[in-house]
């Protein structure tokens, strides 16, 4: 359990990690961090691997938003129908239940306002039980997944100390 | 008519006696270079965690700007204490017992030249981190080295201690966890060496500066066994354990007898350490032992992924228990250490410190930090192994 825990950790770093590095970073064989990361992905306990990326330097039209969506609750599956609907949608990039003043946490991605306008006014308003959204776009991301995303890491240090 | 100034009539026989450290000839190499992959530095890559600085950026702003007590804060004093309770099992008194100096360096100087007059010999074990040496010739003493080996995983021997005290030996500097090596010193390591030294009128300056950077081991400090606390000056620090470097924060622990005398050192040398970076030691201290937790998981890691590396090149290494370095042998090469560093530099652009900057007993080996990204490392021992393809 304890060797899982590390392995997802280190990749939750470093995706590219191959079973090799992790094998030697954790001091087990080849063959087991091989296993246990497919054992990992089997049991759907990797969901996915994925890269960080700074979109404005990638010069791509993207334009992001965070939504709260208050929600009436199912009587039968509570949240969990209305937020199915949601997360079927391609342009939903993540979604959580959350405590508080709203009900769900949606983040939606698309090239321009319009996409996003659209998405509000056309989807998502209008699925049955959901009682109102507010929308706030992403101006200018900073750090995502741990990773900064304007400033670069610069080794301040010189070639040698003892 | 202005007399040309004769410097070297005027600069002391002790400073000019003085040998350049054995890494300044590398250093200038690779400065002029451009490129460079550089395994060399022995400071963390972290930044001092960040409720660290926020601690010392509102000192500033609160006005901690001025002098504290010459042995330092008295709240820090008492952390430390605290600290070293728990750390190594040993009680220091936070008014006559500790002094907060300005980096490991200070500690080990002060303790040098308190204890040593002309002539009193300073074991020195090595390979070692370099300033021993050099400070107990400043003060007028005679450094006796003892070589550990690696078929000892580079461990002071009883017997190699035994045959190196003579009845001028007053010092033992007790370098563990080990820079250059990585070599730990266990209880069971230690035990013997105690008992030697306990029959004895000698000091053990124990730096300790890399005590937190264990791996799979617990630090054991010498003071701790009976008989010994009376005979330790232990030395630690921020700088490793906190990735401190720059803040130049250590402290000298040991009996108050020889603690007032070092303070009278420090108080006239230094007055003094730097007041804003004691208020971040204090929390340091205090709140850090989940960052401190990060770091030793992650330097643990590149070390297994270094030490494998390495074997699997053909570079010999032993597995290091402590510190941030791996010590490779490069002695199936038919290099030197110098031409070894030299020639990696040169032709592949990878800066590593030859065995020999630690003392002669280095000789054949090179010292590879891992305090450096994974993908730095990876990006480094690729280009050694194209080196090594082509010698």
């Amino acid at each position: 359990m304890e060797t899982n825990r590390r392995i997802c950790s280190l990749l939750k770093e470093n995706a590219k990690l191959t079973p090799t590095d992790i094998a030697r970073l954790l001091g087990i064989t080849e063959a087991d961090a091989e296993a246990a990361v497919r054992r990992l992905e089997q049991k759907g306990i990797i969901r996915g691997y994925s890269a960080v990326i700074n979109e404005e330097r990638l010069g791509s039209d993207y334009v992001s938003a965070f939504i709260e969506v208050k929600v009436t609750p199912k009587a039968d599956d509570g949240f969990d129908e209305v937020a199915r609907t949601i997360m079927m949608y391609d342009e939903v990039e993540s979604l959580a239940l959350m405590s508080g003043a709203f009900d769900l946490a949606v983040t939606v991605s698309g090239t321009d306002y319009k996409d996003i306008a659209l998405f509000v006014a056309k989807r998502l308003s209008t699925i049955n039980g959901v009682i109102s959204t507010s929308t706030h776009f992403f101006l200018k991301p900073y750090k995502e997944k741990n990773f900064f995303l304007e400033e670069e890491q610069k080794d301040e240090r010189g070639f040698f100390a003892p | 008519m202005v007399k040309k100034i004769n410097y070297e009539s005027l600069i002391s026989k002790k400073a000019l006696s003085l040998k350049p450290s054995g890494i300044r000839k590398f250093f200038d190499l690779a400065t002029n270079m451009k490129g460079v992959i550089s395994l060399g530095v022995g400071e963390p890559d972290f930044a001092t965690p960040w409720f660290i600085r926020q601690k010392a950026i509102s000192a500033l702003e609160h006005g901690k700007t001025v002098y504290t007590a010459n042995a330092g804060l008295a709240q820090l004093r008492f952390a430390i204490s605290d600290y070293l309770k728990e750390k190594i099992g040993v009680t220091y008194d936070a008014a006559k017992e500790i002094i907060v100096t300005v980096g490991g360096s200070e500690a080990i100087d002060l303790g040098i030249r308190a204890l040593i007059n002309p002539g009193d010999e300073a074991v020195i074990i090595e390979p070692c981190f370099v300033c021993y040496a050099p400070l107990v010739e400043l003060a007028g003493g005679v450094p006796v080295t003892i070589k550990t080996m690696p078929e000892d995983d580079f461990k002071l021997r009883p017997d190699a201690l035994l045959s190196a005290l003579t009845d001028k030996t007053k010092l033992l500097i007790l370098p563990f966890p080990n820079n250059p090596t990585g070599a730990v010193m266990t209880y069971e390591d230690l035990k013997p060496i105690a008992e030697i030294l306990r029959e004895r009128d000698i000091i053990v300056i124990s730096d300790e500066i890399y005590a937190e950077l264990t791996y799979g081991i617990k630090h054991v400090s010498i003071a701790s066994f009976a008989g010994m606390k009376e005979r330790t000056l232990v030395v630690n620090g921020f700088s490793k354990a906190y990735a401190m470097t720059g803040w130049r924060l250590g402290y000298l622990c040991g009996p108050a007898e020889l603690i007032a005398q070092m303070l009278k050192i420090h108080q006239y040398g230094i007055m003094c350490s730097p007041t804003v970076s004691q208020y971040a030691a204090i929390d340091a201290l205090n709140f850090g032992a989940k960052d401190v937790r990060k770091m030793v998981d992650e330097y643990d890691a590149r070390r297994r992924w270094l030490t494998n590396a390495l074997n699997e090149l053909g570079l010999k290494c032993f597995e290091p228990r402590g510190a941030f370095y791996v010590f490779p042998s490069i002695q199936s090469t038919g290099l030197s250490s110098e031409e070894f560093a030299e020639k990696l530099l040169f032709e592949h652009k990878v800066a590593v410190v030859p065995g020999n900057a630690f003392g002669a007993s280095g000789e054949g080996y090179i010292r590879i930090s891992y305090a450096y990204s994974l993908g730095h490392l990876m990006s480094a021992i690729g280009e050694i192994r194209e080196f090594l393809k082509k010698l």
